[in-house]
């Protein structure tokens, strides 16, 4: 399974802010779309960074002040980038070992969705759950062509 | 009768999504439903029929519990309907509370390479439809008058496409492929047939069992070079890591299979991996002669997956049959939004999206291909059905659903008869059923498929009534 079946059926559309945009604007979104994360763009519409809740969280136990930042001044920078054709798996792997959440994915450079490890064990369940009805299909078959339980 | 009782819905297709779809609905508590199901052919099922190799009975046996959703009394089938040419979206939503459209993927991705359209060159699943007797690709000419064939891709699809090439007339004629198709692999000349996976063994989508059954043959031995069954480095990582244990298992038999001696048999069917199409080369005539490909290496990407990257090592392999089987595609529903970089109606868990404004569109719901994109095996769409279906309802218990002005079952009829459409009923396909399978009966074979609408009109003593449509 690849990261395009996962954007696939969480709708079109991806959260993002400005990076120059105050966090306080950027809190606001987050509240308002029940989510964890935004995609940060520059003013080319490039991906800068992600901005997650975690971030928000370190700054206010900082002591920083939150009137005066703006969303560049607290997302995280050299974000790593998934692409639609990337299998599943080992993308899970890496977020679940590299223990980031987020991974924006783009294809030809263009910004196309954002995938949480949610979104990857939802649809990885999913996916497992398929083979076994599967397997019961073939099993089912099996016994009634064996005879096996008649 | 309150405006949702009994709640009507449409379900658009009749391949595994759409009747995943079904049986969820039916067994939905608390809620009166009542379901026709629209398939464009005259036979349901979808890829269960005209997509599941035909030598793969077993598999094929699935409809059989599909079969009691159709005798349900809640459940009308309207086969030979099309929407999109004989209703449209807007019948639709004057007959109906809810649409869920699971037609499933009817196109195939493209490799994007120079001479990806020379004669000779055509997608997997054209011919997949044309071996399974599927009405739209029964009339082709396939030239298997050929020594070799590439096929481009890993996946099951591409894997029962290699076997097919190489079945012998007596693994044929177990099959219920149509009997052009029979003739024309039994004078086939195919000896060779390339597989070609863009990266390595530990990426390779086919399963485990469909392998195995390349090794069993008749008159076909497989070829795997050791050197290309041997994991790199990134794919050795990312195998480590992994706690599927069947990926583990099917590099093991990769790997068995290449270290093993090769049996001396007719044919041959070579799996290669890490190598890829960069054209297709045409011969005197015109037609494909040679594929020219290229060697790749495999690379961990950001994320974490792995990659293929050219080496600019070439390679040309002369075949005169080139097979596509790089996935299949949805294709757009007119009046339904699309996104073309996907290939699925935009959708969240199942209900349609309208991208401009994000938000859902009543009574709008889409299952199977045509949601996630064509990927996973037949039971993957029961849990994906079921999630559409528990969107459906919630709507429903919302009070969400527009109601129609026309619920009522007769009027749908009234409608496809005022405009000359005919359809074929449940019964019919009861009969048609038994007509193929005593057709079968006499020839030794599981069935003989009806393949034209006209001959299924005239089986049913319909031709004079109903003009058969293109």
């Amino acid at each position: 399974m690849k990261l395009a079946e996962v954007l696939a059926t969480k709708g079109p559309g991806v959260a993002c802010i400005a990076a120059d945009a105050p966090l306080a604007a950027a809190v606001a979104e987050l509240a308002a779309r029940n989510i964890g994360a935004l995609v940060v763009t520059d003013r080319a519409g490039a991906v800068a960074g992600i901005l997650s809740e975690r971030d928000i969280v370190r700054a206010v136990a900082a002591g920083r002040p939150l009137d005066r930042l703006t969303a560049a001044d607290l997302m995280t920078r050299d974000v790593i980038c998934g692409r639609l054709d990337d299998d599943l798996e080992p993308v899970l792997a890496a977020m679940t070992e590299g223990h980031f959440r987020h991974l924006p994915v783009v294809d030809g450079g263009v910004l196309v969705g954002l995938v949480t490890t949610g979104d990857l064990a939802q649809a990885l369940l999913r996916s497992l759950a398929g083979r076994l009805v599967t397997l019961e299909l073939r099993l089912e078959t099996e016994i009634d062509q064996s005879g096996v339980g008649r | 009768m309150t405006a949702l009782s009994p709640l009507r819905i449409a379900v658009i297709g009749s391949g595994p999504a759409a009747m995943y779809t079904v049986e969820h609905l039916l067994a939905a508590p608390g809620i009166d439903v009542s379901i026709d199901i629209f398939e464009r052919l005259f036979a349901p099922f979808g890829l269960v029929r005209y997509g599941v190799a035909p030598d793969h009975q077993k598999i094929k046996g699935v409809t059989r519990t599909f079969e009691p959703l159709l005798h349900d009394p809640r459940v009308r089938l309207f086969a030979a309907v099309e929407i999109g040419r004989d209703l449209s979206l807007d019948d639709l939503a004057r007959h109906y509370h809810a649409a869920c459209f699971a037609a499933g993927a009817q196109s195939d991705r493209r490799m994007g390479i120079p001479g990806e359209d020379l004669p000779g060159s055509l997608p997997a699943t054209t011919f997949v439809a044309w071996y399974n007797g599927h009405p739209d690709a029964a009339t082709l000419a396939i030239d298997l008058q050929r020594e070799a064939a590439v096929v481009v891709g890993v996946g099951n699809v591409a894997i029962d496409v290699a076997r097919i090439l190489v079945l012998t007339p007596g693994e044929l004629r177990r099959t219920d492929m149509p009997r052009y198709a029979i003739d024309a692999l039994e004078a086939s000349r195919i000896r060779e047939v390339h597989v070609l996976g863009r990266r390595g063994p530990a990426q390779a989508a086919f399963t485990t069992p469909e392998l195995k059954e390349l090794t069993a043959l008749e008159a076909a031995a497989l070829r795997i070079d050791p050197a290309e069954a041997a994991l790199d480095p990134a794919s050795a990582a990312e195998l480590e890591r992994s706690p599927d244990r069947t990926l583990a298992r099917k590099v093991q038999l990769i790997q068995e299979i290449a270290a093993a001696p090769v049996p001396c048999r007719p044919r041959t069917i070579r799996l290669r991996f890490r190598i890829s199409p960069v054209e297709l080369l045409p011969g005197d005539d015109g037609a494909v002669a040679a594929v020219r490909c290229v060697r790749n290496r495999l690379v961990a990407t950001p994320a974490g997956a792995v990659a293929a990257e050219p080496t600019g090592e070439e390679e040309t392999i002369p075949a005169g049959l080139v097979f596509r089987s790089v996935g299949y595609r949805g294709l757009p529903v007119p009046g339904l939004p699309f996104d073309e970089r996907l290939g699925v109606v935009p959708n969240r868990a199942g209900r349609v999206i309208d991208p401009a404004t994000g938000s859902p569109l009543p009574g709008r719901y889409v299952a199977g291909w045509l949601k996630r994109g064509p990927t996973g095996v037949i039971g993957t769409n029961k849990p994906d059905a079921a999630e559409t279906v528990r969107c459906l309802l919630e709507d429903a218990a919302a009070g969400i659903l527009p109601a129609p002005p026309e619920p009522g079952p007769a009027a749908i009829e009234a409608l496809l008869r005022a405009r000359g459409t005919p359809w074929l009923t449940c019964a019919d396909w009861q009969r048609l059923d038994e007509l193929e399978r005593a057709a079968g009966a006499r020839e030794g074979r599981p069935r003989v498929k009806f393949t034209s609408l006209a001959a299924v009109l005239e089986a049913l003593g319909r031709a004079a009534t109903a003009p058969p449509r293109p």
